[in-house]
């Protein structure tokens, strides 16, 4: 197939937007009416254009393509003739577990969660369509099979394309139960077949939230309060009304808004905005505050997240201690696509096209500042340029810029407001202690954090804040792990990875600490303490293999090693560094995956490489705050890598049946111990502190 | 305010917009030539990279007056149908992950090119550097990059 001839971008409707992929050829539009609707995730038109809904939102992870695999692998259709589009709103067919209420992306679940209920959308498809040409021909349905969308009777030889048959189909009863295939009959799922988001990646015409125009659409920006829950006092917006392009002038819950007929002019009209807040309660926050109050917490017990054995007598009575203060900062998310969304309200509708990874609660901020019933409400997701866990707070906020002003507007943030009004990964403080016997192996482990919370309290325990720590992977018999949650009034929430992205950093920087402190080879100690966890221990002596690890380097260049378990990823990493006075290289870095069975290779080892650079980009920045404010605006001080510092990255994937694990999010967490444990080797130096310093 | 006239993607264009208002959003938000991308503002990130008279510049701090009377390529002009060595480069390599930064690499990477045939790593670096992923495909656009050359050079 000639892809470049082959897939474009369909018409945005006067209705919105639909993404997907058409034939050209046929001249198909999206009108979806003559279509056999086999379920919510299956449709055919009779043209044979079999057109998949994807329910998983697309911020470069693959879901797309990954996603129609599952589908397409069972239904035995044309791979080069299916389009896609994303799922509307609808939790009761598109639900993350089950849930009646929460449709979206989040904890690398979007294969997890599909890998059974998708293949089962497929073959229900399959078999329904196998009934209809079935009965057309009024054989026995045992005598057809599935290929290529086509239906075959086997005795004759004849065939009905799925086209043909769908109307039909979709009129059947859906069988209650459909055999799945075995791994071995697997004809896409294994495979890489080439992303269906590519082309319209590289022409400029993919559609991401920040690209929707619809009529009558004006721009609007918004000014917030510098400091955290800070709220508009009094504002003149006489100047800003002046400036050219300026149409309006509203203030919402969090700010005020300039609305123009295009971006710049709201901008500039912003710039020329008199706001006078009420600063709040932060207004005088600093970053040399917040750890002075996590460090107060850490002289205290917090509330007990794990307990196994006696840590603390054991601790008193080993041959040999070592203990350390780890810290990590508060972090952005920092997507290239800041956040956008286009709201339209009328009086019995309202519109939302965004990008956001949760449009289920997208609808609910609707109907809450609405007053509108959830089916008069539509959310149009679009392409999402990354995001990395960064949540919809865009969404209500155009959504009552919108209401407020009466025209549909698309709110653009810019990078400063992106930066500054984040909701951050939490900064952590963590000392940690650990006791040696007399042979130099680990015997107990204590560790207590400080660290917001973000996810709830259970028996005063955030399980993010300690994931990576009290979810401890290694074989230690006495462990002893507290948690407190300070509350320090800087917005925090998911980023990627979420508690091992700083957890895994100071658990696997800490147990190469124990490992230098017995006096054993770093990936010695780990496969001893990792003797129970074979995938673990799998991927550490793959990385290892592949890495050459124990053997010579060249002159000038040093290894660490790490591992994780993140979200059903098992991952090890060995990087190789090298120092020039202050400042680190990585040249290198060996990543062993186990993630279960592989739907996409391509698809896996591209997020590896992602996840690793993610978590390089941590190394460098910061989040800091001064006066209640953010103290980063913009690239030049929230520095991120780019391709001149990129290592070489070398993927091996594991073979493995196991049901799929997470993988968006696997590479992070130990790319950073790594490194640092490799600056270690070369150095002698510990880093316990993020950013690095060297 | 007179009309702004300039050549886009081989058309003659006018405009009748704010003079120090940056070509980026007289792009995407008059023109509505959205494939340009906004990232920071600053020229820091290289999403809104386009070409003025084959040079790789960022839109987002070129006021539109500077454009007057020049030629301007943005990715919907860089080829009709996606065929530029670039963008061919790209899809048989699946370079894009969220695919936003995309549009200002391939941009950069066909002027690169246009001036050096065949880039080395440091060549890249110097150039690419400028363009900031955040889905980490910088291994992938580099093995890309050298398709690319061998692609204008007329390799299959």
């Amino acid at each position: 197939m000639n892809r470049r001839n082959f897939i474009r971008t369909s018409a945005a409707t006067a209705g919105g937007l639909v993404v997907g992929f058409y034939l050209p050829e046929s001249g198909r539009a999206a009108d979806a009416s003559a279509d056999g609707k086999l379920n919510a995730f299956v449709r055919i038109a009779p043209d044979d254009t079999v057109t998949l809904t994807i329910h998983r939102a697309e911020l470069g992870q693959g879901s797309v393509t990954a996603l129609s695999m599952l589908l397409a692998e069972e239904l035995e259709c044309d791979w080069s003739k299916i389009r896609t589009e994303f799922a509307k709103v609808d939790p009761a067919n598109y639900g993350v577990f089950g849930s009646p209420v929460l449709q979206g992306v989040f904890g690398s679940l979007s294969v997890r969660t599909s890998w059974d209920p998708l293949r089962k959308a497929g073959a229900t498809a399959r078999e329904m369509l196998i009934g209809a040409a079935a009965q057309q021909w009024g054989v026995n349905r045992a005598q057809c099979r599935a290929e290529k969308s086509a239906v075959i009777n086997t005795a004759t030889n004849a065939r009905a394309s799925y086209g043909s048959v769908a109307q039909a189909a979709s009129k059947l009863q859906a069988p209650t139960t459909v055999t799945l295939k075995s791994p071995a009959d697997f004809k896409l799922i294994g495979t890489s077949p080439k992303r269906l988001d590519t082309r319209l990646k590289v022409t400029g015409k993919a559609e991401y939230g920040i690209d929707v125009r619809v009529p009558g659409m004006q721009y609007a920006v918004l000014e917030r309060c510098p400091v955290f829950g800070g709220k508009v006092a009094s504002f003149d917006a006489s100047k800003a009304k002046a400036v050219a392009g300026v149409q309006q002038v509203v203030q919402i819950s969090n700010g005020v808004a300039v609305i123009a007929d295009n971006t710049w002019s709201a901008m500039q009209g912003r710039k020329a905005l008199n706001v006078k807040w009420n600063e709040g309660t932060l207004a005088n926050a600093s970053s040399a505050g917040i750890r002075q109050m996590f460090s107060d917490l850490l002289a205290k017990p917090g509330a007990v997240a794990l307990n196994q054995g006696n840590a603390e007598a054991m601790l008193a009575s080993a041959p040999k201690k070592i203990d350390a203060l780890y810290e990590a900062p508060y972090l952005s998310h920092a997507p290239m696509e800041p956040h956008s969304c286009v709201v339209a309200v009328g009086p019995d509708k309202c519109e939302i096209w965004a990008g956001t990874q949760i449009p289920s609660a997208a609808r609910d901020a609707a109907e809450m500042i609405t007053g509108l019933s959830k089916e008069k409400i539509d959310v149009h997701t679009s392409y999402l340029g990354g995001s990395f866990g960064r949540p919809g707070q865009h969404v209500d906020e155009a959504i009552e810029i919108a209401k407020t002003a009466g025209v549909p507007i698309k709110l653009t943030w810019t990078r400063e407001d992106d930066m500054q009004h984040d909701i951050y990964r939490p900064a952590s403080l963590t000392h940690f202690a650990a006791g040696l016997d007399g042979d130099g192996w680990p015997v107990a482990w204590t560790a207590r954090v400080a660290s917001p919370s973000f996810s709830g309290l259970q028996n005063g325990v955030d399980r993010n804040g300690v994931d990576g720590i009290a979810s401890v992977v290694y074989d230690i018999p006495n462990i002893h792990v507290e948690y407190h949650p300070p509350d320090a009034g800087i917005p925090v929430g998911y980023w990627r990875s979420v508690g091992c992205s700083q957890n895994t950093f100071f658990t696997e920087c800490f147990i190469d600490e124990m490992a230098a402190a017995g006096g054993k080879d770093p990936v010695e100690l780990r496969r001893r303490m990792l003797a129970k966890q074979p995938r673990l221990l799998g991927v550490l002596n793959l990385a290892a293999e592949k890495a050459g690890w124990g053997k010579p380097l060249p002159p000038g260049r040093f290894r660490g090693v790490a591992v994780v378990n993140s979200l059903g990823g098992f991952n090890a990493q060995v990087a190789e560094v090298s120092l020039d006075k202050s400042k680190y290289r990585v040249h290198r870095v060996v990543c062993a995956v186990d993630c279960g069975q592989v739907v996409n290779p391509a698809g896996v080892v591209q997020q590896i490489q992602g996840g690793i650079v993610f978590g390089l980009s941590a190394l460098k920045s910061g989040i800091t705050i001064d006066k209640g404010r953010v103290q980063q605006t913009n690239f030049h001080q929230y520095e991120v890598l780019r391709i001149d510092e990129m290592p070489v990255i070398e993927v091996h994937l594991v073979a493995s049946h196991e049901a799929p694990g997470g993988i968006g999010e696997a590479s992070t967490p130990p790319i950073g111990p790594a490194v640092a444990n490799a600056i270690f080797a070369a150095t002698g130096k510990r880093i316990r502190t993020l950013p690095i310093k060297i | 305010m007179p009309a702004i006239l300039f050549q886009l993607n081989g058309r003659q264009q006018s405009v009748d917009v704010a003079s120090q208002m940056p070509l980026l959003w007289v792009l995407r938000d008059h023109l509505g030539l959205t494939g340009t991308k906004f990232g920071c503002g600053m020229a820091l990130c290289g999403a809104c990279t386009v070409h003025l008279n084959g040079e790789a510049i960022r839109s987002c701090v070129m006021p539109v007056a500077n454009v007057a009377g020049k030629n301007v390529t943005t990715i919907e002009g860089l080829s009709a149908d996606g065929s530029h060595p670039v963008q061919r480069a790209w899809v048989e390599g699946d370079v894009p992950q969220c695919g936003y930064c995309q549009s200002g690499q391939i941009m950069s990477v066909a002027a690169l090119l246009a001036k050096n045939k065949q880039p080395s790593d440091s060549d890249i670096d110097e150039v690419m550097r400028g363009n900031i992923c955040r889905c980490g495909t910088y291994q992938d656009i580099r093995h890309a990059i050298h398709r690319a050359a061998d692609i204008a050079g007329g390799e299959k």
